[in-house]
């Protein structure tokens, strides 16, 4: 009875290591499909993309790309996380070098089906609204004041958005020397970053 | 011939794990936010359901009576660890929005169920059968159920959106779960059931 | 505060049953009455918080310093099944009055999936605590696994309460039984999407 028990197990276990063995290397290449093609979707056609890098900034660790055509950087493509609804919520962010979004797209989420997770849906107002995003608008939800429409019923995934984005932009802009420095904002210090707003529309 | 059709047929309406058997319930309402959703979740326990089965049906005659469960238990544990290594690999997309739920296909009464009432005493290819007839009933349910919920709370059917904006957002939750799956119990107990 | 957070979130804005459809099938099963409603729940509540603890030092101190993380499904069913066994011995031999009263609905805790997912919710999702989130300690495993089988008795408790009445009301005959269940759940489930947001 043991025996038999035991044996099934050995069986068993051994099955598992095979296909784990096998499955490792597929596993492997099909997370670094997943997150090239989300740097790819995220920045302009025909740049060369570099090596991964990152740096710690604001408290904060960001994983970056930087994507050079004929040798001059001209944009960004930066791994930006944050907290939604439902967890972690983690997107890729493309920036050209004078701080302009040039898109975006999702890594992981595990927002609320049906609401939140209405984010990765490409194509919809929500995803188009953050392309060709200047400097010239505020990168927060309408909410609060800012320039981005919401998802329906989901402010807080949004809001979450919205703020990886620009810590994306921020991060950017301290990189190429654009801003004065990288200021991540949260819903409660609104103003710090309105502030920065205004001097930027001062220069 | 025609008997084992029937393996395959039965599973659809007479033995329905969803409607008829309320097996499963767990994967039924949780994973069905939309019809592709529920699709996946359905050929992902397919896949279990017939290799456990097959399994089970040639283990059963050599296994003592005392252990059969937990040797049943590791044997399904098994094959929902390759799945989920074989979606990880494959099926990254796939893998990540249903989640927690290809791990707890273990516990799912449905596969437990079939190898202690059909494959022990079947032979490999009529549990294999069995296991597909299952298995298809189970994802042509929750086919159902995630095509009514996408339709009624995203206003689309099979991710192509036939109406712009939403829908009533309740149905993609979890309540709508429940109601969708209540009435089309009841349209299924009126109609299609055979007493 | 983060303890509160826990436990608000488990028991109320996702409530095990109501909004994570974990352990669906006890819970239509023998919600009939209000007196086997409280023995499941009562069951439910031990061996959840049990084998929360035994496949969380399982998992931090055998499986991930091994790399054998794959293994955590069938490990943890495997733990799972003999520790419902042993709880069935034990509470027989120690105190059979209690046995009496829980003992009928241990077998069924197997394969209950509230078990299985909580314990590998616990090991695998990051928890979210306002502006920040990690993975959980010890002992916040812990209050996370008796809050939601607090949560998951609550709602089974009241669900049973509901139904007591229904059984003795005319209901059409296509509705009889688990459809109208259905739908009596799926009003409570509503009333539970009040909570969300709170935390």
């Amino acid at each position: 009875m043991v025996l038999c028990l035991t044996l099934v197990c050995l069986f068993c276990a051994a099955v598992l290591g095979g296909v784990y063995a096998l499955t490792y290397e597929p596993i492997l290449r099909a997370n670094e499909n997943v997150l090239k093609a989300s740097i790819a979707e995220v920045l302009p056609e025909g740049v060369e993309i570099g090596e991964y890098e990152t740096i710690e900034t604001g408290g904060k660790n960001f994983e970056f790309y930087a994507a050079t055509k004929d040798g001059d950087e001209v944009a960004f493509a930066v791994k930006s996380t944050t907290i939604g609804f439902g967890g972690p919520l983690t997107i890729m962010v493309g920036v050209l070098s004078d701080g302009t979004v040039y898109n975006t797209s999702v890594v992981t989420c595990n927002e609320t089906p049906g609401l939140g997770a209405k984010c990765q849906e490409k194509d919809s107002h929500f995803r188009e609204q953050f392309k060709g995003f200047g400097s010239d608008k505020k990168l927060w939800v309408t909410k609060d004041g800012g320039d981005v429409d919401a998802i329906t019923a989901s402010t807080i995934t949004s809001r979450a958005y919205a703020l990886a984005v620009s810590n994306a932009v921020a991060l950017v802009n301290y990189l190429t020397g654009n801003a004065p420095s990288v200021d991540t904002y949260t819903g409660a210090s609104l103003k710090k970053d309105e502030s920065n707003v205004q001097e930027e529309e001062e220069k | 011939m025609g008997k084992k059709l029937s393996l395959i047929t039965d599973g659809f309406i007479k033995n329905n794990p969803t409607f008829v058997l309320v097996l499963g319930m767990c994967p039924t309402l949780a994973t069905t936010t939309s019809a592709i959703n529920g699709l996946e979740m359905g050929l992902a326990t397919l896949f279990v359901l017939v290799l456990s089965n097959m399994a089970i049906s040639l283990l059963a005659p050599i296994v003592p009576d005392k252990v059969h469960i937990p040797v049943y238990i590791v044997v399904i544990a098994t094959f929902v660890t390759v799945l989920q290594l074989v979606m990880q690999a494959f099926t990254p997309g796939a893998y990540a929005t249903l989640g927690l739920f290809i791990p707890l296909i273990v516990v799912n009464c449905i596969v437990l169920g079939r190898a202690e009432a059909f494959a022990n005493k079947h032979n490999v290819w009529e549990s294999a059968l069995d296991g597909i007839g299952v298995g298809l009933g189970f994802t042509l349910s929750l086919t159902v159920i995630g095509l009514v919920r996408e339709v009624l709370g995203s206003g689309a059917a099979f991710g192509w959106k036939f109406m712009p904006g939403d829908g009533v957002l309740a149905f993609v939750m979890a309540p709508g779960a429940f109601l969708v799956l209540g009435y089309l119990m009841v349209i299924f107990n009126k109609y299609l059931k055979k007493s | 505060m983060e303890y509160f957070a826990i436990i608000i979130s488990a028991i109320f804005v996702n409530n095990i049953l109501l909004a994570q459809f974990l352990g669906i099938c006890p819970f239509l099963g023998v919600s009939n009455k209000l007196s086997t409603a409280t023995g499941m729940s009562g069951a439910v509540c031990f061996v959840i918080t049990l084998a929360t603890l035994v496949t969380y030092l399982l998992n931090a101190y055998l499986l991930v310093p091994l790399k054998l993380e794959f293994l955590q499904t069938i490990a943890f069913i495997l733990v799972i099944a003999s520790l419902v066994q042993i709880v069935e011995i034990v509470l027989k031999k120690i105190s059979p009055s209690l046995y009496q009263a829980l003992g009928i609905f241990l077998p069924l805790i197997t394969t209950n999936c509230a078990v299985l997912g909580v314990a590998i919710t616990v090991v695998t999702k990051e928890f979210t605590f306002g502006a920040e989130s990690h993975m959980l300690d010890l002992p916040q495993a812990l209050v996370y696994a008796l809050a939601t089988s607090i949560g998951y008795g609550v709602a089974m408790i009241l669900f049973a309460g509901l139904r007591e009445h229904l059984a003795g009301n005319e209901v059409p005959k296509a509705f009889k039984g688990l459809p109208i269940a259905l739908i009596t759940v799926s009003i409570m489930a509503m009333a539970f999407l009040g909570f969300s947001g709170m935390v």
